[in-house]
């Protein structure tokens, strides 16, 4: 506190500081609040099925939202952008067959390898995204609703109607997703390490902050010198990439790959990202949150086939959610402004 | 006064067209370090082309700039930004969902010696940087919920954090309090000081004698003088303004006035405008002249039921009418073809024929509802044909008409409601020489047929010819009233200018 910025601030602007720190908490409320709903859930369900609140259990809820979690991570790139991938289930579900069945037809094949191709075929299709979306200016998403249909009917093609099965796969590409590390499985790591790079890159590179400027402000990020059709294509190239290796993951989880696999995680995905509180319009929200998002819609999945409540609620539940937080969080942006707004005709 | 011998930058012979349009001829311009140079001109002189021009958003068919003697060339902004110029827009262009810090240093964070973003140095920059101009703004606070003259403030700040030479302020007053506009002058004043070479692009001469050291008046795109505002008095900025001649593209025709059908009294709008009266007859032309923002579109839009009146009342034919809707205007027959044709006034996907019948598909063409296909067609054939609306038929997507025909069909739309009150916002901005004359021949013929018509126009030569009276508004309030006989540019901008608070009343 001795600072002497701390000294300035002190001095010169005494009644603002409060208002400082008040912008910063709301701001940060959806995360809090994210949290508190995941302590209720929790605590809630723990009371009434003992067996959920064990380690087992929650090392189980965090397994089964890794792979959506990485996905999710590229997802906000793009959304922040105030663009939209919908052609993420279909990437991811492409890599996980052509990596499956690489090692079905070639088992001897060096794991890296498959991983590799995996992330190179994510990141090729989502070049095409953001090719078609930063140079041919077509709505992202339009391009992507096509891409979507046009990346699943490839797979579907490539695989010809077969399937790639647990037995058919060495147990080395099994053990990518399941041997653990301190005593927590590799996709979790996967998932966190990922999530904190993309999250320092967002919040502690320049490049990173133009995220946020092209989504908040197109045309005053144009007049900063932003190359906003660069940066749009990077996060559309990434989000790809990130699918793609999600892809060879999924392959590595479920062992059991065929052409359909992953069709529909792209609105898991989006509803994580909302959910988490990044916004649909770009230009606010963190990869944090967005990683909270997954995991309480996770947790609520978890606890809905604990508490034996059918599927069709699962989903009912799911779709409540959103509309909570997003109805949420424009209730909390239409109180900070008036908040603001109050503020300074004071 | 005494001046440095050399400009921090030199404007030679820029021109700028667009389609049929000079908007500038060969315009020069030297500001000088540590001066305020006041840039006046009417609506449509050319100003926000020069500055577009500097913004680097334009780039000038002729013409050189050059700073501190060198020549640059500002193909885009951040040429221009890095070229030392700065431009604060009327409104100005930041991120709402970032705070004022990062809106300062956006794509030039300060970074530690990770490569990493510096946010503590960031703030404390930030800090000084307000500080320094002796502003008090939390440099924490996300901009959206800022007022436009704390945003300028942070498009000074960066300014000053870029050591910007030339800052260019374009009507940055429109949308200030007078308070606002003083804090803005005092900080003008403390960058002039720091010897900051400063455009002042202003509508309000007063403002430009409290302020400016020079000033230079543009014409129709032309520059037309340049000269201490020591020399200078305001008739004679205003008579370099307006100094035309009237061009023979009016041809009005003279139409006796009949009964009054709407009357207007006392129409308060808080904030907007105050305490507006006035009369249309039948059969007459009453311009509202004025510079934009003088509240002219507010009160149309009142008239016309889209924004509701605090006080005051309005007459159609002798009776107390509440219009709260646009429906129920339609219902007094009152029609608004409104300022911006693509916004508010066409759908640019839709055939000429549908445009023109939208407002009344619901009431003269259905019959249980449905669209009357054949009775649609009929009346937009009609009208296309009296109208002259030049196009390859009424299937043809608005969308591929010019200005003028566009103009054209809007007013047909709301000619087929059968109006007996017509309000035209702004009929002939962005049209060119030869369509102009076509509205202005059809507004006339109009008023011939007894319509009442209003004409929102900022072209002054078109309101004095077509108008029957003149109606001045100033800051939300009607300046002055003139009738057509003793109407001439110089009184319009006079009172315009708020030079004038009362011309002569009827």
């Amino acid at each position: 506190m001795a600072t002497t910025s701390e000294h300035v601030r002190g001095t010169t602007y005494p009644p603002r500081r409060s208002g400082s720190r008040l912008v910063g908490l709301v701001s940060r409320v959806r995360e809090l609040g994210l949290l508190v709903v995941l302590a209720l859930i929790l605590i809630i369900v723990g009371v009434q099925v003992p067996q959920f609140f064990t380690i087992s259990n929650l090392v189980q809820i965090l397994l089964s939202v890794s792979i959506l979690a990485i996905v999710a991570v590229g997802e906000t790139l793009v959304v922040l952008t105030r663009n939209v991938d919908l052609s993420v289930g279909s990437i991811v579900g492409f890599a996980a067959f052509v990596a499956a069945d690489l090692f079905k037809q070639h088992p001897g094949t060096n794991l890296l390898l498959g991983i590799l191709l995996g992330c190179a075929l994510g990141l090729a299709l989502g070049t095409i995204n953001g090719l078609l979306v930063a140079a041919g200016r077509v709505p992202a998403i339009v391009a992507t609703l096509g891409t979507l249909y046009v990346y699943r009917g490839l797979d579907f093609l490539y695989a010809r109607g077969n399937q790639v099965s647990a037995s058919d796969v060495p147990e080395s590409f099994l053990s990518l997703a399941t041997t653990p590390f301190l005593g927590i499985p590799a996709l979790i790591w996967f998932a966190a390490i990922i999530a904190l790079i993309f999250a320092f890159y967002l919040r502690s590179t320049r490049t990173g902050r133009e995220f946020y400027a092209i989504g908040s402000n197109p045309d005053a990020a144009r007049l900063v010198g932003i190359r906003s059709g660069l940066l749009i294509f990077a996060a559309f190239a990434l989000s790809g990439l990130l699918s793609g290796f999600a892809g060879v993951l999924w392959g590595a989880r479920f062992a059991t790959v065929d052409a359909t696999a992953a069709s529909g995680l792209e609105l898991q995905v989006i509803a994580a990202v909302v959910v988490g509180g990044v916004n649909i319009f770009g230009g606010s929200g963190t990869i944090f949150g967005a990683m909270l998002g997954a995991i309480v819609l996770g947790t609520i999945d978890n606890s809905l086939s604990f508490l034996k409540v059918s599927q069709f609620w699962l989903q009912a539940i799911d779709g409540a959610a959103i509309l909570i937080a997003v109805t949420i969080d424009a209730f909390i942006t239409r109180w900070l402004q008036r908040l603001l707004i109050i503020r300074r005709q004071r | 006064m005494a001046k440095p011998p050399e400009p921090t930058i030199e404007l030679v012979g820029i021109a700028k067209q667009f389609g049929a349009v000079q908007a500038l001829r060969g315009v020069d311009l030297n500001l000088y370090p540590g001066e305020v140079h006041a840039l006046v001109g009417e609506n449509g002189a050319g100003k926000s082309t020069l500055v577009k021009i500097l913004a680097g958003i334009y780039r000038p068919d002729a013409g050189s700039i050059k700073i501190d003697g060198q020549v640059v060339e500002l193909h885009n902004p951040a040429q221009a930004r890095n070229a030392g110029i700065a431009v604060i827009h009327q409104e100005p262009t930041l991120f709402p969902d970032l705070n004022v810090a990062e809106n300062v240093y956006m794509g030039r964070h300060p970074r530690d010696r990770f490569g990493r973003v510096d946010w503590k140095h960031m703030y404390q920059e930030g800090e000084r940087l307000f500080a320094s101009l002796d502003v008090k703004l939390n440099v924490y606070t996300p901009v959206q919920g800022l007022s436009v003259a704390d945003q300028q403030l942070v498009e000074i700040a960066k300014a000053l954090s870029l050591q910007s030479r030339v800052l260019i302020m374009d009507e940055p007053t429109a949308a200030l309090s007078a308070h606002e506009v003083q804090e803005l002058f005092t900080i003008a004043k403390q960058l002039r000081e720091r010897g900051v070479a400063i455009l002042f692009v202003s509508h309000r001469l007063e403002e430009i004698f409290e302020l400016a050291e020079r000033v230079t008046v543009f014409r129709d795109g032309s520059r037309v003088a340049t000269a201490p505002i020591s020399e200078l008095t305001t008739e004679q900025i205003i008579h370099q303004m307006v100094g035309r001649e009237l061009e023979t593209l009016y041809p009005k025709t003279d139409v006796e006035p009949g009964e009054v059908i709407l009357d207007v009294r006392h129409l308060t709008r808080s904030g907007v405008f105050e305490d507006v009266s006035f009369q249309v007859r039948q059969g007459e032309i009453l311009g509202f002249a004025g510079l934009v923002g003088a509240g002219r579109t507010e009160v149309a839009r009142v008239i016309f039921g889209i924004d509701r009146a605090d006080a005051g009342e309005i007459r159609i034919g002798g009776k107390p009418v509440q219009i709260h809707s646009p429906e129920a205007a339609m219902h007094y027959r009152i029609s608004y073809v409104p300022e911006d044709r693509r916004q508010h006034g066409l759908i640019m996907d839709f055939s000429i024929a549908k445009n023109m019948t939208l407002p009344v598909l619901l009431r003269q063409t259905s019959q249980l509802g449905l669209v009357n296909r054949r009775r649609e067609r009929e009346v937009a054939q009609d009208y296309s044909a009296q109208l002259q609306v030049r196009s390859a038929g009424i299937d043809q997507l608005v969308k591929a008409l010019s200005g003028g025909n566009q103009q054209k069909v809007v007013l047909a739309k709301w000619l087929i409601t059968n109006p007996s009150v017509l309000i035209l916002d702004e009929p002939t901005r962005g049209i060119d020489v030869g369509s102009k004359a076509e509205v202005h021949r059809i507004i006339s013929e109009l008023a011939r047929k007894g319509l009442a018509i209003i004409l929102i126009s900022s072209e002054l030569p078109e309101v004095l010819a077509m108008a029957d009276r003149v109606l001045v508004m100033h800051e939300g309030r009607v300046a002055a009233e003139f009738t057509h006989a003793d109407v001439d540019q110089e009184k319009v901008m006079f009172a315009a200018t708020g030079q004038v608070t009362n011309g002569n009343h009827q």
